[in-house]
């Protein structure tokens, strides 16, 4: 029964290990668990059933995808990025560094929806940050020609005969002319574009997590505590919450640290 | 009838719309997607009457389907406008949250009795969102049913990343009723000396981030962990002081939460929403700031738990 019991545990590890789409993982992981632990088949879906239903809230950022997309449309990025632009000594990770306060900071108060990947991350923040990490590379937007300067000035310069591209933030040719520029900086084709949007995603995850834990009226919090009350150990969950601030504390240390460093490192 | 009943029926209505479209278009597997969406759209709108069994079988439906027909998500970046817009475009989207927040806090003090709990932000969000929309088609002058379409689009864009969240979701609760973390935290008390101090440490903060890796979500971990481990030994055994205890192991489960691409809507939707080509590129800019957060609070739990 032990054994049996681990199986789903086994084919999530492994199927995650071979690059299996994960849709797939989850179902045959959902179905091994059944097959091992659950009395019936009717007991089994019931369950499914049940559970899906109760999770369809998880959806409701569906709502605001017209909006989004329609602003968008209208060149909402490009907006967000041409903001940047303005502003004398952007970089992309003193810019992420300011999200992060901003999103650890509101989320410790309880204001969780003030950010997320659909309606803050994706429409403005990554947007800021390519554009800041444009301009550090040198990117001139108004001239097509490249200018290096700094130890890659020997590098080989890219020319493209075209008109403007940068504004536009996602069309091939400007993706072509960052690779090229890539190219003579670094040997190698390495998209930083990708990375930048990756790290925007990666700082809202973190200012989140290790924000929403210091607010009294958290789930987890409430969680904890009554986890313990059950044990017969009373447990306030003020002292809980303040028993996360060391963590809070270096979770902005060693990922605002990181985000500086990657200036540095330009 | 829930508070979200009515929500739920306009997610029906809206996946409805998508499947009619993923039939008339002219993008590929035109048959699949419709029967992807098709079958959401009953599932939202219906599934509080139908019976849970049959429920069940469709979320199966969706997951194979996901799983083994639908096409992989596409680029969500086509339509972009090539010149920048208008600073009002800023409004709309700063709204959402702005309005979000005042509502979270407001609705609970008018004291409904059909509308508490989690549910306020779910509303909180959607009227939001339905205030921002007008005020986005009158600063863009477009239709509505344009704008509704294009976030449809950009939903089918996401694919099936979108629908992995509630899939996993599930994929928790049947993993608790089959006793796959008991399992897990047995077999740990088992094979470890628990009865070393140092040792009790490290298996209470790296179990919750493994567990946490494997379950997608640190509140399935902590009551497993807390436990298996923490309660029977680190307290009982070693007079560890239950609070830093408490907090600390659930923020280790977090740092687990940033590794894994079990938890999908914070690590794998953002991959879609951001077009990024790397299906693991969010956890990979998580690596660095997850391992020595863990090793860090390892640390703190020896610390803070014995003073």
């Amino acid at each position: 029964m032990l054994t049996l019991a681990l199986l789903p545990l086994a084919v999530v590890v492994l199927g995650f290990a071979a690059r299996q789409h994960p849709a797939r993982v989850v179902l045959l992981a959902m179905l091994t668990a059944g097959l091992v632990a659950l009395p019936s088949v009717s007991a089994f879906l019931e369950l499914v059933g049940t559970q899906f239903l109760k999770a369809r809230y998880l959806l409701v950022l569906m709502f605001a995808l017209p909006v989004i997309a329609i602003l968008e449309r209208h060149g909402l990025r490009a907006l967000a990025a041409q903001l940047v632009r303005g502003w004398k000594g952007a970089r992309t990770g003193r810019l992420l560094l300011a999200y992060l306060a901003l999103r650890q900071g509101s989320a410790a108060l309880g204001l969780t929806s003030l950010g997320g990947h659909a309606q803050m991350v994706r429409p403005l923040v990554a947007p800021m940050a390519e554009a800041a990490d444009g301009d550090k590379h040198g990117e001139p937007s108004s001239t097509a020609e490249q200018s290096l300067s700094g130890p890659a000035a020997q590098a080989p310069v890219v020319r493209i005969g075209t008109p403007p591209l940068t504004q536009g933030g996602y069309n091939g040719q400007s993706l072509l002319r960052e690779n090229l520029t890539q190219l003579a900086r670094n040997g190698s084709v390495k998209n930083s574009s990708e990375e930048v949007r990756a790290l925007a995603a990666a700082t809202d995850n973190v200012g989140l997590f290790f924000g929403e834990d210091l607010f009294l009226a958290f789930g987890a919090v409430l969680l904890m505590q009554a986890f313990f009350a059950e044990r017969g150990i009373e447990l306030t969950p003020l002292s809980i919450a303040l028993w996360g601030i060391p963590t809070a504390i270096l979770a902005f240390v060693i990922h605002g640290a990181r985000l500086l460093w990657r200036d540095r490192r330009r | 009838m829930s508070a979200l009943t009515p929500i739920y029926w306009l997610l029906g209505a809206y996946f409805a719309r998508i499947a009619w479209r993923a039939w008339h278009g002219a993008a590929p597997r035109p048959r699949t997607r419709t029967a992807f969406y098709a079958t959401l759209s009953v599932l939202f709108a219906f599934g509080d009457w139908m019976p849970a069994q049959l429920a069940g079988a469709l979320v199966l439906l969706v997951a194979a389907i996901a799983g083994f027909w639908l096409p992989e998500s596409t680029s969500s970046q086509s339509a972009q406008a090539a010149d920048r817009g208008r600073s009002q475009l800023l409004w709309p989207i700063l709204l959402i949250p702005a309005l979000t927040v005042t509502l979270t806090l407001l609705i609970p003090k008018l004291a409904l009795s059909w509308l508490s709990g989690a549910n306020v932000a779910v509303v909180a969000l959607v009227v939001a969102c339905g205030t921002a929309l007008p005020l986005a088609l009158a600063i863009t002058r477009e239709r509505a049913m344009h704008a509704i379409d294009a976030g449809g689009d950009l939903f089918e864009a996401i694919g099936w990343a979108a629908m992995l969240p509630l899939l996993l979701a599930v994929l928790g609760s049947v993993f608790a009723a089959a006793g796959v973390g008991d399992a897990l935290a047995t077999l740990l008390g088992a094979w470890l000396p628990l009865d070393v101090r140092w040792v009790a440490v490290i298996a209470y903060g790296l179990g919750m981030a493994l567990l946490t890796m494997l379950m997608g979500n640190a509140f399935a971990a902590f009551p497993v962990i807390a436990g298996g481990i923490g309660l029977p030994f680190l307290v009982n055994v070693h007079g560890a002081d239950p609070a830093p205890l408490a907090a600390i192991g659930m923020l280790s489960g977090y740092c687990g939460t940033l590794l894994t691409p079990m938890a999908a809507n914070f690590n794998l939707v953002p991959v879609a929403l951001l077009d990024l080509k790397d299906r693991y590129a969010v956890i990979r800019a998580q690596v660095p700031t997850a391992l020595p957060l863990l090793a860090c609070n390892l640390i703190l739990i020896g610390v803070l738990c014995f003073r």
